[in-house]
């Protein structure tokens, strides 16, 4: 269930974030998801795929900076209030999210949130006991 | 020891040649170099004076200015028929300084070179792995034929083609290296991406010179392959690599005596400092027939160890590890800072790789300094903080160590220029706008 995330280094220059799509479009794979994160001197670059050892390796290949990371997708009712929902429940279990970025879904009409917490395990555990379902990782990469 | 003789000679037998040695080069260049007998006679000095070696603070120095003044065969002592070899330096501004070698210099630079080879154990069992540049660059060819002096197979790879460098010296069994000391660590870092592990091939030493570096690089080196890292000293004006060479203790440079003579002068005012001091280095080449030098300023900062006598035999004495160029020393906001203060404080730092620029810049009437430092896999993370926390450690380590503030900022890998010579460390944006600056 735990979503395995690339995240790409990026120097705060023109074309840089030109140059690592092009990395990810050469390796022949699709994203799912993305988020950019930017400070003014640099910025990371967030991306869920399709095939993420063959991005990584490609992304690596081309001299790019590239980390793992898990995290979780929630699938949540896309309607007012559905996000704030979630959060007060996961803020209830004393989770601590370092940081999220949300998508809608056209398949399932919903939206999707990906979280990244400092604990994954125990966030699993809370996000099942308070009823949130958690999409697996494979229907994740496949959406 | 490759001779014995002539690196373990007693001191006063050793003055003695060197006086010898003194009183024939001044002879042969005022004889053959109109710019060398302009200089004497300028400065009130004949050949005659010149009785001993410490007859030698009556002749004045040679500058890199007038070496390039001399452009292209000034300096030549020796008639054409007489030069085997060529080499120039990388002139950076204008044009290179250009030295010309009888045969007897080259035979001298491959005796020397022989020598600093055996001061990192190597014997001609070896296999040397000689990955400086070759061309007119002296660092190639001057291994090259040391190690063929010393019996040694020379492997002539020259810098570059990094991954064939890690295969041959693996499939080889190569046990001495030769390159600048940021090559080695690129080195390491290539073999660690193709999986290579440098640990379990039979490098016993590496001879690193060319470029400033420090012991945490040292030790960050020794750390990666499983050799004795040596610094190496030379450069083309004196002979090329081999004028000096560290021994076994890892304490100092020991100084080819017999052939090139060390002395410190403070940049300043000239005047020769006694041993323990730290100053300018001279060198005088006394058996030099090409291009005869007489205390040629060498802009590198040292000091000549005064701690007695080396464990290891040799006499001639030894210089320390350089710590910086008169021309690379950075006045930053009045503060003088050295780019291997700033390379000592990064290596200091666990998982920082020690490749770094640094850039000077005015704005208004402020110099401002900014040091761009490569991010590798295993400092980089996710999360913004944790970047941000290592650049902000970074930043105040910079801050106690060298009493600057520093613009730190976080670069790609790979984006910095690598070394295949010479890595450049400084980048002085403020001479662009005619203000005092210096780049290396």
């Amino acid at each position: 269930m735990k979503v395995r995330q690339i995240s790409i280094f990026l120097e705060n220059r023109s074309g840089r974030l030109a140059g690592v799509l092009r990395a990810v479009a050469n390796s022949g794979v699709n994203i799912r998801a993305l988020s950019l994160a930017d400070t003014s001197d640099f910025g990371i670059l967030r991306l869920i795929v399709d095939d993420v050892d063959r991005c990584v390796n490609g992304l690596r290949d081309t001299g790019h900076t590239v980390s793992l990371t898990e995290v979780l997708a929630v699938e949540i009712p896309d309607q007012p209030g559905g996000l704030a929902g979630v959060l007060e429940k996961l803020s209830a279990a004393n989770l601590n999210v370092e940081y999220m970025y949300a998508f809608v879904c056209r398949a399932t009409e919903k939206a999707m949130v990906v979280f990244r917490f400092e604990a994954i395990d125990e966030a699993i555990v809370a996000l099942q006991k308070a009823g949130i379902s958690i999409v697996p990782a494979e229907k994740v990469y496949t959406l | 020891m490759f001779n014995p003789q002539d690196e373990a000679r007693p001191i006063p037998e050793l003055r003695n040649l060197q006086g010898e040695r003194l009183r024939a080069l001044v002879a042969r260049a005022y004889a053959n170099v109109p710019f060398y007998r302009a200089k004497l006679e300028a400065h009130g000095v004949a050949p005659e004076d010149i009785r001993g070696i410490d007859d030698i603070v009556k002749l004045p120095f040679t500058v890199k200015g007038e070496f390039r003044e001399q452009y292209p065969f000034g300096m030549f002592a020796a008639p054409m028929a007489e030069i085997v070899r060529i080499h120039a330096s990388s002139g950076t501004t204008g044009k290179p300084t250009v030295v010309g070698y009888t045969k007897a210099d080259i035979d001298n630079w491959a005796e020397c070179a022989a020598r600093s080879l055996a001061c990192g154990g190597a014997t001609a069992e070896d296999i040397v792995q000689i990955a400086y540049g070759y061309g007119l660059f002296t660092g190639g060819l001057g291994m090259h034929y040391g190690a063929e002096r010393l019996g040694a197979a020379a492997l002539p790879m020259s810098a570059g083609n990094t991954e064939k460098q890690i295969m041959l010296m693996q499939d080889f069994g190569v046990t001495v290296l030769c390159c600048t000391p940021s090559y080695a660590l690129q080195i390491a870092e290539v073999a660690e991406q193709m999986g290579v592990d440098l640990k379990k091939l039979p490098l016993k030493c590496g001879l690193f010179g060319a470029e400033p570096w420090t012991e945490a690089m040292r030790r960050h080196i020794e750390d990666l392959l499983p050799l004795k890292a040596l610094d190496i000293y030379g450069l083309s004006e004196v002979a090329g690599p081999g004028v000096a060479n560290e021994c076994l203790e890892q304490h100092g440079l020991h100084v080819f005596e017999d052939h090139f003579y060390p002395e410190i002068i403070d940049p300043e005012t000239g005047e020769p400092l006694p041993d323990g001091e730290e100053g300018e280095l001279v060198f005088t080449g006394l058996t030099k027939e090409g291009v005869p030098l007489i205390r040629y300023r060498t802009r590198d900062l040292t000091m000549i160890y005064a701690d007695g006598p080396c464990p290891c035999g040799r006499t001639g004495r030894r210089i320390a590890r350089l710590t910086g160029r008169t021309d690379d020393m950075l006045i930053v906001r009045g503060i003088n800072i050295f780019p291997s203060q700033v390379e000592d404080v990064l290596v200091s730092i666990e998982g920082v790789k020690p490749q770094y620029l640094i850039v000077v810049d005015r704005q208004g009437n402020l110099d401002t300094m900014e040091i761009k430092v490569e991010i590798s896999e295993e400092l980089f993370s996710d999360e913004v903080k944790k970047l941000e926390g290592l650049r902000d450690k970074i930043q105040h380590q910079i801050r106690v160590m060298l009493n600057i503030s520093a613009k730190i900022t976080l670069v790609e890998p790979k984006t910095i220029e690598r070394s295949l010579g010479k890595a450049k460390r400084v980048q002085d944006l403020r001479k662009l706008t005619g203000q005092k600056g210096v780049e290396s």
